[in-house]
């Protein structure tokens, strides 16, 4: 039975024609300045996709990490970068350059969405 | 120190999971050691490589660079453990039979080695580019105390190599009967579970639809970025908030390699011993 053989490239077919969580127009900008962030703590809307810049302003290699949204990427210095996140339910996520955790720390705060009008 | 002991060891670790598996999977194979050893300085120097390109590679695909060359280099791997696999599932029955095969054999083992020394070399690439812009930035950063930082990289190398003899050394500890079923099956999960990275990578820079972007969450329960987070997440794709298509790469390549081995075991030349082929027919 050639259940693998097919059963890939089927995958693989149906994998480009699900459809995607809307992206937010504006990007949420973060800066790496003296192995710190600047804002230490951004916001952003809960359910929509969004986009987070981030600018190394120092002198040396960063990675932008957070298992909590999901994100792991090398940025060089004087680099910017931009990772996707979300959609994410109200709290708090936490973020930080792991080549520098102990300073370089931050949060992105999803606030409750405010009763409609 | 501590704290660059514990971060170069946290990727070597991850890297040496996948090489114990590696040398467990193709233990008895001629001239392995050359072979893996190779792929070893293979992905250490491209991994400097990397590091040193690290800005070009950040600017390429419109900024999705990195994404792209992990996914690229998780999927080579996949492809090559999936030919060893289904090499192994063949060899595994030839090796049971004529002897007279060994020749061939040799020959197809070398390819098998070639494609097991690449995964190495992927492994190490992946995890190794990290270390290498991690102790780059240490030194140029020229502040104080680097010199201990930079032992704390080297004892966090010399802690995660130990990691990967280890579990080498309990892999080949089970009887030889039994090896290539356990490294068979490791191979598969880690297969699937580089899959799942792939396609979590892509879907993440929305490359690829997500099929939804978190199936559940198990972070409370099993943090991805513990200890043991991470060595499931190396040794089988564990993730603590899967997306969809992730979940359905692993399950596919799974799958794959799974129902692939039976086949070609099911179409490998049997030996000449008709009892046993009757045996074993339905």
């Amino acid at each position: 039975m050639p259940i693998g053989r097919l059963g890939l490239p089927l995958l693989i077919a149906l994998a480009f024609a699900g459809s995607r969580a809307a992206l937010a127009a504006e990007p949420v900008v973060l800066m790496l300045k003296d192995h710190g962030f600047v804002p230490a703590e951004i916001q952003a809307p809960a359910g929509e996709r969004f986009r987070i810049e981030v600018t190394n302003q120092d002198g040396t290699p960063a990675e932008f990490e957070s298992s909590d949204l999901r994100a792991e990427k090398i940025i060089v210095p004087g680099g910017k970068i931009t990772v996707i996140a979300g959609p994410l339910k109200p709290g708090t996520y936490r973020f930080f350059d792991d080549y520098h955790p102990d300073t370089a720390k931050g949060v992105l705060i999803v606030p409750e969405r405010q009763a409609e009008k | 120190m501590l704290a660059s002991l514990v971060i170069v060891f946290r990727e070597v670790f991850e890297a040496g999971l996948v090489v114990g598996i590696v040398l467990a999977a193709t233990q008895g194979v001629a001239a392995r050691g050359a072979w893996l050893a190779g792929g070893i300085a293979a992905g250490t120097l491209g991994a400097a490589l990397l590091a040193l390109f690290a800005g070009a590679v950040q600017s390429a695909f419109a900024g999705n660079g990195q994404e792209a060359f992990n996914a690229a280099i998780l999927i080579a791997a996949v492809l090559m453990l999936s030919w060893h696999q289904l090499w192994m599932a063949r060899h595994g029955r030839q090796m049971a039979g004529e002897m007279k095969a060994l020749g061939r054999e040799v020959a197809l083992g070398r390819r098998s080695l070639f494609a097991m020394a690449l995964v190495v070399a992927v492994a190490v690439l992946r995890e190794g580019a990290e270390v290498v812009l991690f102790l780059y930035g240490i030194a140029a950063s020229g502040h104080e105390g680097w010199g201990a930082l930079m032992l704390g990289g080297a004892l966090g190398v010399l802690l995660g190599a130990l990691v990967s003899f280890g579990l080498y050394r309990s892999l080949v500890a089970i009887p030889v009967a039994k090896l290539f079923t356990v490294t068979g099956w490791l191979i598969a999960l880690l297969a699937a579970g580089m899959a799942g990275q792939a396609a979590a990578i892509l879907a993440g820079a929305d490359l690829i639809p997500a099929w939804g972007y978190q199936l559940w969450d198990t972070s409370g329960l099993l943090p991805e970025d513990s200890i043991p987070g991470r060595a499931l997440h190396a040794l089988v794709g564990y993730a603590d908030r899967p997306m969809g298509v992730q979940l359905a790469a692993w399950l596919a390549v799974l799958a794959a390699l799974v129902v692939g081995a039976r086949q070609t075991r099911q179409a490998a030349p049997r030996p000449r011993q008709p009892s046993l082929l009757q045996r074993r027919s339905p």
